[in-house]
């Protein structure tokens, strides 16, 4: 198990030396900081610039800024903002509460639902609700996330008036982000959830669940969704990546002020320390919680250990 | 066709089968055929027709966008871009990804090591977040796009290929090859290829369909191809300011690109139970 957690901390922290590289080389690319710094402050002399890439290292070579940052990683400095100079942690530490909280509604609204669903289909294995359930899955797979926004709108904003279509107010405003997320998450699940049910509906500590007369739900919901939870909660957990990135998205259809949102602004004003920032931190989060799921399911099944 | 090879065409019935080619066949031959389906290439302005609800003029199906243009031809024609970015990246990515695969997989070693490693990144870095960061700083455009793609999709078959190479380089038939001298690059390409190109074939059908989807985002963002040139992703950002006026607008483009990736997601579906029975690709 030692050598498991050793190779696996390793592999994390190979990961995220390649991410923050990969996108600090591509932020490098824009071209000198300095001059963006400087826009509209006037007159800028040749003189001024050299003061500000003196002030902010740039003239130093890319590998020993590339590690200034990562000094400043570590203890949670991402730098500072073109817009302003605000520290790029706080706004990112801003906008991460907004963007956590869709994260756990939508895989909230997506377990709720494709379990019960994904169970059905286990069970009528073959017949209607299987198919049924098979096809409203693939529609759900089709969906683009972001026009299952506008429609959302449409049909619950405009026609219905029910729900804000934007901004993070009240729980009323979850609803429909949660649903967009939460509906293409579940498209994936139901299906998820339907392979390993059927895998476990064959094993026989179901059979002599069956045999000792317990009713169906208890079956189906204590005996054997038990068992299935280990493979689910490691799926779930991988998923998180693909969940952020759609989220990114989806803010910018309600207006989320998440970190979608943050990106979207430092793009639009060329502001990449705080684009950085943003990248970093997702990615940061999203190889933290596959390496949690990764050591829990070692520690919960010893096989996996000896890859 | 590529069915008649396989002993499940008497599973040609089947509805996914059908609804998939009709979806996807139907889609790309009018695609196809915009040029002569629509002359004008959706482009005439045409004012005093701005904002038109669907069938509210026989010569405008679908109605008019708010610069007065048809709607319907805009929307076929706004596939092209879709259907470009799909096919060509996925192309590129599967060239790339057999040719990693199989080396990494026969020879192991420092390549088969690199690959590995670039899936762990790759699996650690939405690509989404990947193409903005990327496109604010390169530019987007339709070959920018693409080439983002590959880039960020050719693991995925490098790692199918390798893990197929891995189950298959032992086997009889090519340690028989081996033993009477036919050449690596013929074992690769003519030995291993064939027997495991299967899986890959469905992986390609799904990643088309997810390219759209990710073009269509990406576009939509305002990130990915010029807002001049009709696409789904353009016509829908557009279409957002005139939610509460000119419903139109915003569903028509949506729903083609519903229709279009139901459709490859249902081929792929139905590809997997036909290629690919053991389910490499199931997950």
């Amino acid at each position: 198990m030692a050598k498991f957690l050793f190779y696996r901390l390793l592999q994390a922290v190979f990961v995220v030396l390649a991410v923050t590289l990969i996108v600090s080389f591509a932020i490098r690319l824009t071209g000198d900081p300095a001059v963006m710094l400087a826009q509209g402050a006037g007159s800028i002399t040749e003189a001024d610039l050299e003061r500000i890439r003196e002030a902010l290292g740039l003239n130093q070579p890319f590998i020993a800024q590339y590690l200034d940052f990562l000094r400043g990683l570590l203890v949670g400095d991402l730098g500072r903002s073109f817009m302003g100079g605000t520290q790029v942690s706080d706004l990112v530490g801003r906008a991460l509460p907004a963007t956590l909280a869709l994260a756990f509604a939508s895989l909230f609204v997506s377990i709720a639902v494709s379990i019960p669903l994904g169970i059905k289909a286990a069970v009528s294995r073959g017949r209607w609700p299987d198919q049924l359930i098979r096809v409203l899955s693939l529609i759900g797979l089709s969906f683009p996330n972001f026009w299952l926004a506008i429609m959302l709108v449409l049909l619950f904003s405009i026609t219905f008036n029910l729900l804000p279509p934007s901004g993070m107010e009240g729980w009323s405003s979850f609803v429909m982000p949660a649903a967009t997320m939460g509906i293409i998450l579940t498209a994936t699940n139901v299906r998820l959830v339907r392979t390993t049910m059927l895998d476990t509906l064959r094993s026989q500590y179901v059979m002599v669940a069956r045999a000792k007369g317990l009713s169906n739900t208890v079956v189906l919901y204590k005996h054997a969704l038990r068992n299935c939870s280990i493979p689910l909660i490691t799926y779930f957990g991988l998923q998180f990546g693909g969940l952020l990135g759609g989220i990114v998205v989806v803010e910018r259809v309600f207006n989320w002020p998440g970190l979608g949102t943050l990106a979207f602004e430092a793009v639009a004003a060329r502001d990449y320390p705080v684009l950085q920032g943003v990248i970093t931190v997702l990615s940061l989060l999203i190889i933290t919680i596959n390496l949690l799921v990764d050591i829990a399911y070692g520690l919960v099944d010893p096989r996996v250990r000896k890859d | 066709m590529l069915s008649l090879n396989f002993p499940s065409l008497r599973r040609f019935k089947n509805f996914e089968f059908i609804l998939g080619i009709l979806l996807v066949g139907g889609i790309a031959a009018a695609i196809l055929l915009s040029g002569w389906l629509f002359p004008g290439g959706g482009s005439d302005i045409n004012l005093a027709m701005r904002l038109l609800p669907p069938m509210a003029e026989s010569a405008y199906p679908l109605g008019t966008d708010p610069l007065g243009r048809d709607l319907l031809a805009r929307v076929v024609i706004g596939g092209e871009i879709s259907l470009k970015v799909g096919v060509y990246s996925a192309l590129g990515a599967v060239m790339i990804g057999i040719v990693m695969g199989l080396v990494s997989g026969y020879y192991g070693g420092i390549i088969d090591m690199l690959v590995m490693r670039f899936a762990d990144v790759q699996l650690a870095l939405p690509f989404i977040l990947l193409a903005i960061t990327f496109i604010a700083v390169i530019g987007g455009g339709l070959t920018n796009m693409i080439i983002l793609l590959i880039i960020s999709q050719w693991v995925q078959y490098a790692r199918l290929v390798r893990g197929s190479v891995l189950s298959l380089k032992d086997r009889e038939f090519i340690l028989s090859a081996q033993a009477i001298g036919v050449r690596d690059v013929r074992i690769l390409f003519q030995h291993l290829l064939p027997n495991l190109i299967g899986p890959v074939i469905v992986l390609m059908t799904l990643n088309v369909a997810n390219n759209i989807l990710l073009e269509s985002s990406l576009t939509f963002l305002g990130l990915g191809v010029d807002p001049s040139v009709p696409s789904w992703g353009g016509m829908l950002a557009e279409g957002r300011t005139y939610l509460q006026t000119a419903w139109w607008v915003s569903v028509f483009p949506g729903l083609a690109i519903l229709l279009t990736v139901l459709g490859l997601n249902l081929l792929g579906d139905w590809l997997r139970d036909t290629l690919d029975p053991t389910g490499r690709t199931s997950l």
